[in-house]
C-alpha cells in the first residue's frame, strides 16, 4: 500500500516551479510572464501548507496569507503598468520596451 | 486508494493548467489554464487540512485575481502573435544556460536525496485542522504586527495603481 507522502507535494511543487520559471524565460508577453509569476508563487504557497501539516504547525497557513497579500498588490500595479505601457507601444511585449532605460 | 487518487487527479490537472499557460498562443486561454491551476491546487489544500486557505485561494486567486487578468485582456485586446525574433543580443544562449542550471539543481536535490525529502523530519503523528478560528486566533495575536504592515502595503499599491492608470491629458480636456 503506498501512502501519499510529504516527498510527493514537494515534488509537484518543484515541478510548479519550474514549469512557471520556464514560461517566464521563453514567453514575451507581459500578461503570460505575470501568470507564470503567479505560478511560482502558488508553488511556493504549496509548499508551505505541506509542511504547516508536516510539522503539525499553523504558521505555514499565516504565511500562504501574507504571500497571497503581496501577491494581489503585485498583480494590481503590474497590470497598471502593462496598461500603460500599451498605451504607448500598443503592444505588450517586453523585448520592444526600450524606454525604461535610464 | 482514494487518498493517492486524491492526490494524482488534482496534481495531474495542476500540470495540466501550467502547460497550458506558458504554451497557449491566446491570453484568454492561458489565463483559462491558470483558473484550473488555481482550482486543482484548492482541492489538494483540502487534502492537506488547510480548508480556510482553500477556500480563500478559491475566492481571492481564481475569483478577484483571474477576473482582473481578464479585465485586462479585454481591455487592452488579444495582442499580435509574439515574434521569435531575438531582440536582445545572446538572449537565446542565456536562457538555455540559466534553465540547464536550474534544471541541474533540482535534479540535484532530489536524487541526492533519494526521493526522501522528511528522512531527516519525521512527520507529525496528529492532525492539525486550518479552521478560521485557528487561523485568526494566531493571526491577530502572534502575528499581528506583519498583518498591520501589510494593510499599509495594499493602501500603498491601490494608490500606486489609480497614479499609473490615471490619464492626465484626457483630464484637462474637460
Amino acid at each position: 500500500m503506498i501512502e501519499v507522502s510529504t516527498d510527493w507535494y514537494l515534488t509537484l511543487a518543484a515541478v510548479l516551479f519550474s514549469i512557471g520559471f520556464i514560461g517566464m524565460m521563453i514567453r514575451k508577453n507581459a500578461l503570460i510572464m505575470f501568470m507564470c509569476i503567479e505560478l511560482m508563487l502558488n508553488s511556493v504557497n504549496l509548499t508551505f501548507i505541506t509542511a504547516s501539516k508536516h510539522f503539525g504547525t499553523i504558521e505555514g497557513q499565516i504565511s500562504v496569507f501574507f504571500v497571497l497579500v503581496v501577491a494581489a498588490a503585485e498583480v494590481v500595479v503590474g497590470l497598471a503598468i502593462i496598461v500603460s505601457i500599451f498605451k504607448k507601444q500598443s503592444s505588450a511585449s517586453v523585448d520592444l520596451l526600450r524606454t525604461s532605460r535610464g | 486508494m482514494l487518498e493517492i487518487f486524491l492526490f494524482a487527479v488534482p496534481a495531474g490537472l495542476v500540470i495540466l493548467g501550467a502547460l497550458i499557460v506558458i504554451f497557449a498562443k491566446n491570453p484568454v486561454h492561458n489565463s483559462m489554464g491558470l483558473v484550473l491551476t488555481l482550482s486543482s491546487l484548492a482541492i489538494i489544500y483540502i487534502t492537506l487540512n488547510a480548508t480556510f486557505v482553500a477556500m480563500v485561494q478559491m475566492l481571492v486567486y481564481a475569483g478577484a485575481v483571474m477576473t482582473l487578468f481578464l479585465f485586462v485582456i479585454m481591455m487592452i485586446g488579444v495582442d499580435k502573435p509574439e515574434q521569435s525574433k531575438e531582440e536582445i543580443k545572446g538572449q537565446t544562449l542565456l536562457v538555455s544556460g540559466t534553465l540547464l542550471i536550474l534544471i541541474g539543481i533540482i535534479s540535484y536535490v532530489i536524487i541526492s536525496s533519494g526521493f526522501k525529502w522528511d528522512l531527516y523530519f519525521s512527520p507529525v503523528e496528529y492532525s492539525l485542522e486550518g479552521t478560521p478560528d485557528l487561523i485568526a486566533s494566531t493571526l491577530f495575536t502572534e502575528w499581528i504586527l506583519p498583518f498591520e504592515i501589510i494593510s499599509i502595503l495594499l493602501i500603498v499599491a491601490t494608490t500606486a495603481a489609480i497614479a499609473l492608470a490615471y490619464d492626465t491629458k484626457t483630464r484637462k480636456h474637460k
